[in-house]
């Protein structure tokens, strides 16, 4: 990489900022406008987030409406109150929305759109309006896709396998497609708009390696997104055609092979799981270093293993179709491939983990949500590997085994770690400091309801339960029960936060610019961060994790054997030169 | 009932897909709590307050990352082999299997004995006999599942899967369609009943007089039907049939089965049911070398139990006749 960040363009030299060196020298960004218009149209990257915040969040709402809707269903071996027409879409509804339209963008497009510009020392991304627009793309898509929920609705399963969603299926295949089609453009475009923010306009001082892991998940991330979304969108047009036009692509009838939309689904839809997870993993780098006072574990293999996983994860996607009829020896390079790609995940666990050695442990709540994350991803990989594994997996897929398995990486490790980055930057991006203790025992509630909900999963899968099954054996019931109990403990601790969030934009404390005394530049600023985000152009001199000295201070004063020092608010190294 | 947590272990492939499924459990529970408890031991010795030691901060260290990169690795490899292996051996079936055809279709499965048995919904097998399936999807994916089997494979159309076991265990077991396939997905399973091998010749009699007509045995309803569609106008065995010109007719099907086609442009395919199913339906797909591209497609004319029964009866020509010569 030779473009230097020393070559970044640095922004926020302007004379109005560079003069001032109070930090109230602009209004805060919430308070630059009070109008609809003002934040319907704007171009502030932090109002934007916001944006996706509430439309993201109302996604997940109805997400969660439809798994508890299944979950409810499921609690009898007959079914308690749907016909087969409307479990097939409810949960295909549930699977829709929660992949394209919540997990996909939410870490991104709500953390990585308010944080990825401060934390590089930008003024916004690099395309303002590009990033507007992706949002309206994300709003038209989802839209859509309700639409065609509420007119019908989609019982294809959120793969939409063919020949079934191409010729069978008399539901609304072809505006879900549609919606999912659109909301990908959105994905792209924020991956462009990341990954030149991210070459382009560090500041001055902050070369590669001093970059947030934030930054580094983001990056692979965007890397992910811009060279895998295309596949799918063609491959959802092609199944439009063949619907639509009857060209025939996949189906034998037309003269196509219905296998190859497996494959180039799952080309782009394997590496999908990383966009969910992998920015999960930048949240937990930034929050495990704070709340440890440890500059992270092996910075380099972190950030590293970040761009294995985007590489290998391009070269796994046989593995989804072990019983297919892909061709053994096909299944093998998948199944080998995918013992590798694993190995990246882990020796990032293992660094977190080595982070905590001589670290000085704090307990708040997105600490607790980091315990919850490591502790569910860790199950959720390592039953990947049953997965990969090519015998075990001709028994396991298709059933509720699978299910299970990704809802531990998924649910809970990305959702997890959401929440561990929304509280972590609560107060960054509201000003407000959310209730500590409810927020403590929500982490608890969660990792508790979700082991309840997903290990009768894994149990009943083994035993050869079959997902996506409205009626079921009675054998199964007492597992099915288990898991719907589960899922109500969960739905109380995803309420939980809904409530005491909104309560605290109201009522909680007010939050200081750097309630956690944490070292990245988005912490130098004011809370919430003023339109244009910084006065002056930070200059950075040193590596990111600068925590120790903390560490020390903050113990020596616990000890009470020195009087307190008082808390840098600015990290000398942030502020050099400029101006 | 079923047992709900620990399934029937009743074909041979069971006890060892049940070793390394365990065997894995073992490593995720151990490899889990391992990490936890550092997790947990680590964050209480160094909570902030804490009077310890946390001179010398380590910030990373190449022989550590080496170590847990490597050895994961090398068990995760392990294991991989020890899979993969056993996986060979669950696809590629043995010679002396009992062939069974599977149709699946929306929302029902339909299976084939040889002697023309005809269940749906049940599958009659004798114990401690390899059974070899051969499917085919009428309209979409499905896949059959016996998990007290643990095997699966889907049921594809427009080709040709297979799937084999061996029973080891007498007794009722579940069947699924485990692929999503639609509306009443959920409820297109049934049961494999395993019986010993006297009992199961009984039924398969008292089956094949049960049925009102008299049951015609696949390859004989193959033969009458390839009869009746004129195949032999070009593919007799002697060749004087009709007023085709020997240049326009296909060769002889004796011993065609199992045997290396050679294709125009050079490539050679085994003929196996897939390449057989093909040739019939999509015959300008693969054009057998020194042959011209007129055969007519039957795509559309034949029922998938009917193409089936073809199979069936070619399939036996490779027996009763010598095998066919250089042509
Ligand atoms: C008009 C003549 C004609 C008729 C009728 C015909 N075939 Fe063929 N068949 C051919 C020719 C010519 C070939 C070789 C060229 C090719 O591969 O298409 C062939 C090839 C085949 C092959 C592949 C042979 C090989 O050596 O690999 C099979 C199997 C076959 N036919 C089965 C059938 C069956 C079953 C029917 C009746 C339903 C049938 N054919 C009717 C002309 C015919
Ligand atoms: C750490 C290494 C991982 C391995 C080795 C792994 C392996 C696998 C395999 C082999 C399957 C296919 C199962 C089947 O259909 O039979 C699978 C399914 C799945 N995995 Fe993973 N996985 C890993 C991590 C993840 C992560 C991090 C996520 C998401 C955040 C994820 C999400 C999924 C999803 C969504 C499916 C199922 C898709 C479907 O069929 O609907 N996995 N995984
Ligand atoms: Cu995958
Ligand atoms: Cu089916």
């Amino acid at each position: 990489m030779s473009a230097h960040s020393e070559a970044g363009t640095p922004v926020g030299a302007s004379p109005e900022t560079s003069a001032v060196s109070s930090h109230r020298s602009e209004p805060s960004y919430l308070s630059a406008g009070h109008t609809l218009r003002s934040w319907l149209f704007t171009l502030d990257h932090k109002r934007i987030a916001i944006l996706y915040l509430i439309t993201i969040s109302a996604f997940f709402v109805v997400g969660g409406l439809a798994a508890g809707a299944v979950r409810v269903e499921l609690i009898s071996p007959r079914g308690t109150f749907m016909s087969n027409e409307v479990y097939n879409r409810m949960f295909t509804l549930h699977g829709v929305v929660m992949i394209f339209f919540f997990l996909i963008p939410a870490i991104p497009a709500i953390l990585g759109n308010f944080l990825v510009p401060l934390m590089v020392g930008a003024r916004d991304l690099a395309f303002p309006r590009l990033n507007l627009l992706s949002y309206y793309l994300y709003l038209a898509g989802g839209l859509l896709a309700l639409t065609a929920a509420v007119t019908g609705g989609v019982d294809t399963g959120w793969t939409f396998y063919t020949p079934y969603s191409t010729f069978y299926s008399s539901s609304q295949v072809t505006m879900t497609i549609a919606g999912a089609f659109i909301a990908g453009f959105s994905s792209i475009a924020t991956g462009i708009n990341f990954i030149v923010t991210i070459h382009k306009m560090r500041a001055p001082g902050l070369t590669w390696f001093r970059l947030p892991l934030f930054i580094w998940a983001h990056y692979a991330t965007s890397i992910i997104i811009v060279l895998g979304t295309p596949v799918v969108a063609i491959t959802l047009l092609l199944v439009v055609a063949e619907r639509v036009f009857h060209i025939g692509v996949f189906d034998p009838r037309y003269g196509g092979d219905p296998v190859l939309f497996q494959h180039l689904f799952w080309f782009y839809s394997h590496p999908a799981v990383y966009i969910m997870i992998l920015p999960a993993m930048g949240v937990i780098s930034e929050v495990i270093a704070c709340f440890a006072r440890k500059r992270v574990f092996g910075y380099h293999f972190v950030a590293g293993s970040s761009l294995a996983i985007a590489v290998l994860g391009f070269l796994v996607w046989g593995h989804h179709m072990f019983v297919s009829g892909q061709s053994m020896y096909a299944g093998m390079v998948f199944s080998f491939l995918s013992f590798l790609v694993a190995i990246p995940s882990a020796v990032k666990v293992f660094n977190w983990t080595a982070t905590i050695y001589k670290g000085s442990v704090s307990f708040d709540a997105p600490m607790l949500f980091v315990f919850c994350f490591i502790g569910l991803f860790l199950i959720g990989g390592l039953t990947g590997l049953f997965l990969a594994s090519l015998a075990t997996d001709v028994h396991l897929t298709h059933t509720y085994f699978v299910v299970a398995h990704f809802h531990y990486v998924m649910v809970g490790g990305a959702i997890s770690a959401y929440f561990a980055g929304l509280h972590f930057w609560w107060p960054k991006i509201t000003g407000r400091m959310y209730p500590e203790v409810i927020a403590r025992i929500t982490a608890v509630i969660l990792f508790m309801g979700f082991h309840l909900t997903f290990l009768p999963q894994f149990l009943m899968g083994f035993a050869g339960m079959p997902r996506r099954y409205h009626y079921y054996p009675p054998e199964f019931q007492t597992l099915h029960v288990m898991s719907t109990a589960g899922a109500t403990v969960m739905a109380i601790a995803y309420l939980l936060p809904v409530i005491y969030l909104v309560w605290s934009l109201k009522y909680g404390r007010v939050a200081s610019a750097n309630p956690w005394n944490a070292t990245g530049l988005e912490w130098q600023i004011p809370s919430p961060p003023p339109t244009h985000n910084f006065d002056e152009v930070p200059v950075v001199t040193g590596e990111p994790y600068d925590y120790e000295h903390l560490a020390l201070s903050e113990n020596e004063e616990a000890d009470g054997t020195r009087a307190a020092v008082p808390r840098p608010q600015l990290d000398p190294a942030a502020r050099g030169g400029a101006a | 009932m079923n047992n709900p947590v620990f399934p029937e272990q009743a074909s041979s492939f069971a006890v060892e897909v049940d070793a390394i499924y365990y065997l894995l459990w073992a490593l995720t529970i151990g490899f889990s709590l391992l990490v936890m408890a550092v997790l947990i031991f680590l964050a209480y010795r160094y909570r902030r307050g804490a009077r310890v030691d946390r001179s010398k901060p380590v910030h990373s260290d190449l022989r550590v990352e080496l170590l847990w990169s490597v050895v994961p690795l090398i068990i995760g490899l392990c294991v991989f082999a020890w899979s993969a292996h056993l996986y060979a051996r669950t696809r590629i079936p043995p010679d002396d299997a009992m062939e069974i055809y599977v149709i699946g279709k929306r929302w029902m499965w339909q299976m084939q004995h040889g002697n023309g048995v005809r269940e749906n919904a049940e599958l009659h097998i004798p114990v401690n006999r390899n059974i070899k399936l051969t499917m085919i999807s009428q309209d979409v994916i499905h896949s059959f599942y016996v998990p007290a089997f643990r095997v699966k494979h889907d049921v594809v159309p427009g080709t040709y899967t297979r799937l084999w076991f061996r029973p080891t265990k007498t007794g009722r077991y579940r069947l699924y369609c485990s692929q999503y396939c639609g509306t009443q997905h959920s409820q297109m399973d049934g049961w494999v009943t395993v019986m010993e091998p006297e009992a199961f010749e009984r039924w398969l009699e008292a089956e094949g007089n049960e049925a009102n007509v008299k049951t015609v045995g696949l390859a004989d309803a193959g033969k009458q039907l390839f009869d009746q569609m004129a195949c032999g106008s070009c593919h007799g065995s002697n060749a004087q049939t009709g007023s085709i010109p020997a240049a326009q007719r296909g060769g002889s099907l004796n011993g065609l089965y199992g045997s290396l086609v050679k294709l125009k442009g050079g490539r050679q395919v085994k003929a196996d049911e897939a390449y057989l199913r093909e040739s019939i339906m999509r015959p300008n797909e693969k054009i057998v070398d020194g042959y011209w591209a007129i055969m007519p497609s039957y795509e559309g004319q034949l029922t998938e139990e009917q193409v089936l029964q073809l199979i069936a009866y070619i399939k036996t020509l490779g027996k009763s006749e010598p095998p066919r010569g250089g042509q």
